[in-house]
């Protein structure tokens, strides 16, 4: 960390990219699947409520222990294999003089609770059974005793560590979907400013939990009844939950270049800022004051955002938008739900996809917000604006 | 004192406010009065019923209240009580407009029983699952609690209360949180982002599930009687840690930046390092490597060599590994040097803060470097024949003391240490 006197900015590449999600695994996975405008959700096991749920797959390929994978909640194994994904792409994966010198943000919440353990909990208050030590003595015998780890915000980075040796910092940063907008930031900052070389930035959500509905539902945020893609909920806003996990290998040209890593993208750019959301167009303003400081060439482009579905927040977004109607949009929330702080890490990545691949995935909205855009894209520009606070902005660039 | 620039030609960064409150008292003062007096804050709780638990003492903030009661709100509360002191003292910004960002290390926030069992109550029946708890949690009856339990609630409401610039962050390392809160603010003005940064560490989650928690993880001490007695770091009797609750907070600045405005300078925050241990969960690699690595990625960062030491606030947990493993690790990073080192840890005194405890600690090992006078560790009345370190037993000692080393181990492998002076190295 003892970077040198005047340190130039540095390119940033992005060299691994680790997703899994309801559409699957993989990068290929999830290009033909947004070529194809697959969405996969389930409306009855929460239902009323709509979950985008995990594609089925086998974690013993990126964690190989059972042990490990017993020490997990859900979150964290997702989390822990896409970050393998990760590592596999830029080709790093038990190379342990890299690994062991790799900088980590993880963007978390939280784990699990023991749902059974909580509701037997609660039904015996609900019938008076509270005795001044009862919950003590509920929790004391029912909890399971490394339940806690599973719950832990950073042991999702601690099992990424142990299951694949990602050992030069840690840092977990929490706080919703702006968590992983400042992961990137700081992640971005500290290897163009010397301060890092190479860095695993990335998040995990897992939305099959009811105890989650029951967080988001006390602000009336959830989506219920019938699917609707993201730009067509007005008059029924909510976001569904989705599962998925994406990390991304952030290096700079040098260090990439000298062990002959190919990059997918370059990362030039990652804002952030925080409105006080108490006036309506808070949140227009503040995606407009961030827009000019991400140095977007002209006025027609690309744009991923990581819209909610929510309101009021998704028609201030919509605002920002037809003032920037160039601008090809995609919203992964229609595709992946709302992934909480998944979901910038997502659409840095799917940006990135889309300009190694030379396309932007086709639109997947019928009220014709999102246009068809056939021409390779140059740049990328990566948007967030979380359902309660916190806006950014990231710009992707093909590298020359 | 010196050029603006340290000798890798970053800029200097310099403490111009620090506020702390803990179960000692609100304050540097009354903080630093009954810490070298060797007082303890650790009492009997008697915020909740402790029947049927096996730890029945904590480091509780009782002086504080919030209302209606959260732990998060706690936290909130603390927090805001240390960065008030904090920002008194720096004369820094306008009210409710500082002029950089912040970085916040809390606690990881959840819904809480309190809240968890009206909802319940809001049900109707007497046996119900989470789906009927999901039908009454809409429709306005609980909006409250979405906000008070977002993750990042508590720094949002400090950034608008400050006037802090940019997205907050709210970070978690566990039990390293505070000093990476600290790391942070030092790499954004080493960056030259900013010339100031406000720091924060702040926890105030004794409650029954956090408690059951830790005692199921067998990390308490369960020597509940006397309560004061129960922090026993470095003793061969010690038997875990004590939970409790506090904030740190500190102003950073530039050098150039804190001379600019005339700021008093109050430390310097020399080097930082953190390195991850990734053998297991809970437990440190039993070489150690990872903290003895940590250690000297630290010493290398403020440029100093381990004969410049001359003072470590241990992290000092009281828990029979760490003690044992900090040892061992700190003796192989300064070697012959070691015996004249004196070794310290609050903990004995305020408990674990957790989230809070390496802004809390970073805030005294300030306050011993200008004062010249390092806070006993209290309860030593059975060394460890193993622990050889020369640990400030029971009573405060007055020394020379110019480099300070801060240490912060936590759950997930995560490993951080400060590097503090009075003067610029």
């Amino acid at each position: 960390m003892t970077e040198p006197k005047s340190a130039g900015a540095k390119e940033v590449w992005i060299t691994g990219i680790g997703i899994v999600s309801s559409l699957g695994e993989g990068l290929d996975a999830h290009w033909d699947a947004l070529n194809a405008r697959k969405i996969n959700i389930d409306d009855k096991r929460f239902a009323p409520y709509i979950v985008h749920p995990l594609a089925p797959l086998s974690f013993d390929a990126q964690i190989p222990k059972k042990g490990d994978q017993r020490q997990m909640e859900a979150w964290q194994r997702i989390g822990t294999y896409a970050a393998g994904l990760a590592l596999d792409s830029a080709g790093v994966k038990g190379n342990k003089e890299i690994l062991g010198r790799m900088d980590m943000i993880v963007a978390a919440g939280g784990g699990e609770r023991d749902l059974a353990v909580d509701e037997a909990i609660m039904s015996a208050d609900a019938k008076g059974n509270s005795s001044p030590g009862f919950l003590n003595e509920r929790l004391m015998n029912d909890l399971r005793p490394t339940l806690f780890l599973a719950q832990l915000s950073n042991l999702l980075a601690g099992n990424i560590a142990i299951v694949h040796g990602v050992c030069g910092t840690s840092r977990t940063f929490m706080g919703e979907e702006a968590a992983s907008i400042d992961a990137a930031r700081i992640a971005l900052a500290r290897i163009s400013s010397g301060q890092s070389e190479i860095a695993l930035v990335g998040a995990a959500h897992n939305g099959e939990r009811s105890d989650l509905l029951v967080l988001y539902e006390f602000g009336d945020f959830n989506l219920k009844e019938t699917y609707a893609p993201v730009w067509q909920r007005e008059g029924r806003s909510g976001f569904a939950l989705g599962s998925a996990g994406c990390f991304l290998v952030l290096e700079s040209r040098e260090h990439a270049e000298a062990r002959g890593a190919k990059p997918y993208a370059r990362l030039t750019r990652v804002v952030a800022d925080l409105a006080q959301r108490k006036q309506p167009g808070a949140v227009t303003k503040s995606l407009e004051a961030l827009w000019p400081k991400l140095g977007v060439a002209g006025d027609s482009g690309n744009l991923i955002t990581g819209a909610t579905g929510a309101e009021p927040v998704t028609s201030e977004e919509k605002a920002f938008l037809r003032q920037h109607a160039g601008f090809a949009v995609r919203a992964t929330g229609t595709m992946f739900g709302h992934t909480l702080e998944t979901q910038f890490p997502l659409g840095l990545a799917l940006a990135a996809i889309s300009i190694s691949r030379g396309a932007l995935f086709p639109p997947n909205d019928p009220t014709g917000l999102e246009v068809e855009k056939p021409d390779a894209p140059d740049q990328i520009v990566v948007m967030g604006a979380g359902h309660w606070q916190g806006e950014g902005m990231a710009l992707v660039e093909a590298i020359k | 004192m010196s050029a603006p620039r340290d000798k890798f030609g970053r800029p200097i960064v310099v403490v111009t406010g620090m506020g702390v409150v803990t179960s000692l008292g609100a304050g540097k003062t009354d903080n630093w009065t009954r810490l070298t007096a060797g007082e303890s804050g650790i009492r009997t709780v008697t915020r909740f019923p402790i029947d049927g638990l096996k730890t029945t003492m904590a480091g509780t903030v009782d002086f504080v209240t919030v209302d209606p009661f959260s732990s998060t709100g706690l936290t909130e509360r603390l927090a805001e009580m240390a960065t008030e002191e904090a920002l008194e003292q720096a004369g820094i910004g306008g009210k409710a407009d500082f002029p950089g960002p912040l970085f916040l290390a809390v606690a990881p926030v959840e819904v809480e029983w309190p809240q968890r069992l009206e909802l319940g109550r809001a049900v109707g029946k007497t046996e119900f699952r989470y789906e009927d708890m999901l039908r009454v949690s809409g429709g306005g009856r609980f909006t409250q609690y979405h906000r008070r339990f977002m993750f990042g609630s508590v720094a949002s409401y400090l950034a608008e209360t400050f006037g802090t610039k940019g997205s907050p962050i709210s970070l978690s390392t566990a039990c390293a949180s505070g000093a990476t809160s600290i790391q942070l603010g030092v790499e954004a003005i080493r960056r030259g982002e900013a010339d100031a940064a406000l720091c924060v560490g702040t926890d105030g989650s004794v409650n029954p599930e956090a408690l059951v928690r830790f005692s199921l993880l067998s990390a308490l001490s369960t020597q509940n009687a006397p309560p004061q007695a129960a922090s026993k770091p470095f003793s061969k009797n010690r038997d875990g840690f004590v939970m409790a609750e506090g904030a740190g907070a500190m102003v950073l600045e530039s050098y150039e930046s804190a001379m600019a405005r005339g700021a008093t300078i109050l430390g310097v925050v020399a080097g930082c390092g953190e390195l991850t241990d990734s053998f297991h969960r809970t437990r440190s690699s039993p070489d150690g490597k990872p903290i003895i690595g940590c250690m000297r990625k630290t010493l290398a960062d403020a440029g100093l060599e381990p004969e410049q030491i001359d003072h470590i606030n241990a992290h000092g947990t009281a828990t029979p590994e760490n003690d044992k493993m900090e040892y061992n690790t700190t003796a192989v990073v300064f070697g012959d040097h070691l015996p004249k080192i004196p070794v310290s840890s609050n903990k004995s005194m305020v408990g674990h803060t957790i989230s809070a405890a390496g802004a809390v600690e970073a805030v005294f090992s300030l306050l011993t470097l200008e004062h010249q006078r390092i806070p006993p560790t209290i309860n030593y009345e059975v060394p460890d024949p193993a622990i050889l370190f020369d640990v400030v037993g029971n009573k405060a000692r007055d020394a020379r003391v110019t480099a300070v080393m801060s240490n912060s181990f936590g759950f997930g492998g995560q490993n951080a240490s400060l590097i503090l002076t009075r003067e610029p190295v």
